[in-house]
C-alpha cells in the first residue's frame, strides 16, 4: 500500500483546503505519506501529484530538497546525532563513533534488521542538552555512551512504547476543522476594514490640519 | 557582579506544570492581550509595538512596528510566523513553541489583527515533532475557546491560523526561502529587491514575516503597554531576550534577561545563569549571536547584551545564542565544523556561496587534519574575498541572501584570535588539543 488510504485521503483533502494555493500542501502531504509508509514511495508521490495537479517529478524535485523527506526506505527508527558546534564541544563526535560501532553501521546506513538508520545531523536546536540526538524526531540529551546503549535496548524491547512512533509520523494531533471563514468572506471583511481605516486616517488628517490652522 | 532583577516577559510560564494547556494559559492571564487589542483600532496596536521598539528576534533585529508600517496596502495580505529555528546553537524558539504554544498563538492573532491579514501561518521546523503536536493541540483548543476563527472573542474580527511543518533545510529560515517553502517549493531565497515580503511575499501578496520570539512578546506588550516594555533595556535594545547559552559552560540553557543591563560575563559566569566553565577552565573565545556571527575573545566579556553595542564591537547579537569555548576546544576544529555546516546548507543558487563554501570547507578540513599547506591561510582570505569582497563588517553581499557572505567573517575572526593554533596545525601537522 503506498497510495493514501481512505482515512488518509480525507486528511489530505482537509490539508489541501487550508491553503489559498493547493501546492502549499506538498510538504505536509509528503509527511502524511511518510507517516503511512515510513518513507516517501514513488506511488505516494504519484498520488500527491494527482491531488495537487502536478507532475510526480515536481513532487520528487521538491521533496529531494528536504532532509526529512526520504525517497528511499529507512529503518523503523531514524537516529539522528547532532555534531554541530555546541554538541561537538561536548563530545558529539565520540557519541557518533560509539553509535556506529555499537550498531555496526556507518552514518547513512540501515541495520540489516531494518530497525535502525543512523544519520549525522546539523544543529537540532536542543544545544542546552548537548550532546543530543533524536529518534524519529523525539529528543534525547545529554547522551553518554551508556545512555545510548540503554536507549537502543529500550527501542528494541519496545518499552518506550508510544513515546516514539515509527519513522515518518511527526505530528499525531489532527487539526479538528478546516478553515472557519472562507477566503472570499475574509476578503470582503478586510475590504470593509480598510475603508474604515482610511476614513479614520482622513478624519485624523483633517483634525491635525485644523489644529495647525488654529495654532497659527 | 550585580544582576538586574529577573524579568519574565516571554518565559513566565516555563516553570509551570502543563504550561502548554489552555487551562494553564487562561489561569495566568492568557488571551487578555488579544481581548484588549480587539478593543483598539488596528493602528493603535501597531502604535504600541512602535512605542515598545520591539526589535525582531529572528536575527536581523529590525523593528517589528516599522516592518508592519511598511506592509503594502493591498486587498490580500498574509502573516507568516517563522519557527524554523536552525541557526547552530539557537534553541529559544524550540522552547517557546513547546512550552507556551498559546502565547505564540495569541501573539500571532495580535499581529494578524494589527495588520488585518487574510490568513496567518505558523511555520514550524519539521524536526520539532513535539512542538508541532503542542501547537496543533493548542490551536484546536483556541478554536474551541473562540480565540481563533469566526468573530474572535465576540468581536467583528475573524481569522484562520494554519500550522505548517518544515522538512529539514536550514535555508528555509531565511524569510523569502520560508515563503517559497510554504508555497510548496524548494527553499530557494528570492532576490531583494523586488521580493521584499512586505511588498511581494506569499503567493505574490504583501506578507509580514516575524520570528516566534518576536510574536511571543506581543501579548505582554498589549497588556502592559509599549512604554512599559521600552522601560526595560536601554536605547534601541528594549525589553528582554531569551538568551540561549551553550558550549563549554556548567549550566547551559535558556535565560530570559533584560536587554543591555547584563554583560556576556554575567550570562556566562553568574551562579544562577551559566555558572562558569567546567573544571574552572579558562574561557578562550565566545560567539555572541549564533553561528553566523564573528567570534569574540575574553577581552569582550564585559560587553553589554545590547544589539547596537555588539554590532559596534564588530559582531552581532543575532539570534541571541551564545556559544562558549574553553581551553579544551580546538578552535580550528570548531571553525571547520561551522564552515562545513554552511557548505552543506548553501542552497546552491549563487556561485560565490555554493563554490566558495565548498572550497573553504576543503581548506579548513585539511588544516584541521594536519595536512594544511603554508599558503592555505592566504587562500582562505582569497576565497573569502571572492564570497564577500573587501571582507568588511557587516559583510558586503554579492549573493541572493546573506548565508554566503556571513561565512567569511566567522572564519576570519577565528583566524584572528587563534592564528598560532592554525599555524601549529599547518607546521606541525598536529592538533595540540588531541
Ligand atoms: C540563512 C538565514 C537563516 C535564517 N533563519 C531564521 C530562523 O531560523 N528563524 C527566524 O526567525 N529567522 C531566521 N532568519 C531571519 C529571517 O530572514 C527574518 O529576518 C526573520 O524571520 C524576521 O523576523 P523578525 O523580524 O521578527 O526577527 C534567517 C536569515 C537567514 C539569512
Ligand atoms: S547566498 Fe547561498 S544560501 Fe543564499 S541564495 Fe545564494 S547560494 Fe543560496
Ligand atoms: S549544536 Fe547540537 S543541538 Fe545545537
Amino acid at each position: 500500500m503506498a497510495r493514501f488510504s481512505d482515512e488518509n485521503l480525507a486528511i489530505a483533502t482537509q490539508i489541501i483546503s487550508l491553503y489559498p494555493q493547493s501546492r502549499s500542501a506538498l510538504v505536509p502531504l509528503c509527511h502524511l505519506a511518510q507517516s503511512q509508509d515510513g518513507w516517501l514511495t514513488p506511488d505516494a508521490m504519484e498520488n500527491i501529484a494527482e491531488l495537487l495537479g502536478l507532475q510526480a517529478a515536481e513532487v520528487l524535485g521538491t521533496a529531494s530538497f528536504y532532509d526529512m523527506l526520504h525517497t528511499e526506505p529507512v529503518g523503523k527508527y531514524l537516529i539522528g546525532i547532532c555534531t554541530n558546534i555546541a554538541c561537538m564541544l561536548n563530545g558529539a563526535q565520540e557519541v557518533l563513533e560509539y553509535a556506529e560501532e555499537s550498531l555496526g553501521i556507518s552514518v547513512g546506513n540501515t541495520t540489516e534488521d531494518n530497525l535502525f538508520t543512523l544519520e549525522e545531523t546539523e544543529c537540532l536546536a536542543d544545544c542546552g542538552k548537548a550532546p543530543c540526538l533524536q529518534v524519529n524526531y523525539r529528543f534525547f540529551g545529554p547522551i553518554s555512551n551508556e545512555d545510548f546503549d540503554e536507549l537502543i535496548t529500550n527501542l528494541k524491547s519496545g518499552s518506550l512504547g508510544s513515546q516514539i512512533p515509527d519513522h515518518g509520523t511527526i505530528n499525531r494531533v489532527l487539526r479538528k476543522q478546516g478553515l472557519a471563514v472562507s477566503m472570499s468572506e475574509i476578503s470582503s471583511q478586510r475590504a470593509e476594514a480598510d475603508k474604515q481605516i482610511a476614513k479614520r486616517k482622513a478624519a485624523q488628517a483633517a483634525l491635525d490640519a485644523s489644529q495647525k490652522g488654529e495654532g497659527k | 557582579m550585580t544582576l538586574s532583577q529577573p524579568v519574565n516577559i516571554v518565559s513566565s510560564r516555563f516553570g509551570l506544570e502543563n504550561s502548554f494547556t489552555l487551562d494553564t494559559y487562561l489561569k495566568t492571564g492568557g488571551y487578555k492581550g488579544l481581548r484588549k487589542a480587539l478593543s483598539m483600532d488596528p493602528e493603535q496596536v501597531t502604535q504600541q509595538v512602535l512605542t515598545a521598539n520591539l526589535l525582531g528576534r529572528g536575527g536581523a533585529g529590525f523593528e517589528a512596528g516599522r516592518k508592519w508600517s511598511m506592509l503594502k496596502p493591498n486587498p490580500v495580505r498574509y502573516l507568516v510566523v517563522n519557527g524554523d529555528e536552525s541557526e547552530p546553537a539557537t534553541f529559544k524558539d524550540h522552547y517557546l513553541i513547546e512550552k507556551d504554544p498559546h502565547q505564540l498563538i495569541e501573539g500571532t492573532l495580535i499581529a494578524a489583527y494589527a495588520n488585518q491579514v487574510n490568513q496567518a501561518f505558523i511555520y514550524i521546523r519539521g524536526e520539532f515533532a513535539l512542538g508541532l503536536e503542542r501547537v496543533q493541540q493548542a490551536l484546536n483548543e483556541a478554536y474551541d475557546y473562540g480565540a481563533v476563527g469566526r468573530n474572535i472573542l465576540g468581536s467583528q474580527f475573524s481569522i484562520d491560523i494554519v500550522v505548517h511543518p518544515g522538512a529539514g533545510a536550514y535555508i528555509c529560515g531565511e524569510e523569502t526561502a520560508l515563503i517559497e517553502s510554504l508555497e510548496g517549493k524548494r527553499g530557494f531565497p528570492r532576490i531583494k529587491p523586488p521580493y521584499f515580503p512586505a511588498v511581494i511575499g506569499l503567493y505574490g501578496e504583501p506578507t509580514i514575516v516575524n520570528n516566534v520570539e518576536t510574536v511571543s512578546n506581543l501579548p505582554w506588550i498589549i497588556n502592559n503597554g509599549g512604554s512599559s516594555f521600552a522601560s526595560y533595556g536601554k536605547g534601541r535594545s528594549t525589553g528582554t531576550r531569551l538568551f540561549a547559552l551553550s558550549g563549554r559552560v556548567r549550566q547551559p540553557g535558556f535565560y530570559e534577561l533584560e536587554m543591555h543591563t547584563n554583560t556576556f560575563r554575567d550570562l556566562i559566569y553568574a551562579p544562577l545563569l551559566g555558572g562558569g566553565i567546567p573544571h574552572g577552565n579558562e574561557l578562550t573565545a565566545f560567539i555572541p549571536g549564533g553561528a553566523s556571527s564573528p567570534w569574540f575573545g575574553p577581552d569582550h566579556l564585559d560587553l553589554a547584551l545590547d544589539q547596537d553595542e555588539v554590532a559596534k564591537a564588530g559582531s552581532m547579537l543575532g539570534s541571541g545564542s551564545v556559544i562558549v569555548m574553553d581551553s579544551t576546544t580546538c578552535p580550528v576544529r570548531a571553525s571547520w565544523r561551522l564552515v562545513r555546516f554552511f557548505a552543506r546548507e548553501s542552497c546552491g543558487q549563487c556561485t560565490p556561496c555554493r563554490e566558495g563554501s565548498g572550497w573553504l570547507e576543503k581548506i579548513m578540513s585539511r588544516i584541521e587534519q594536519g595536512r594544511g599547506r603554508e599558503e592555505d591561510l592566504e587562500l582562505l582570505l582569497d576565497v573569502s574575498d571572492n564570497i564577500s569582497p573587501s571582507l568588511s563588517w557587516p559583510p558586503q553581499q554579492t549573493t541572493i541572501c546573506v548565508l554566503g557572505p556571513s561565512i567569511p567573517p566567522s572564519i576570519l575572526s577565528a583566524l584572528q584570535l587563534f592564528r598560532d593554533s592554525f599555524l601549529l596545525h599547518i607546521k606541525e601537522g598536529a592538533c595540540p588539543y588531541g
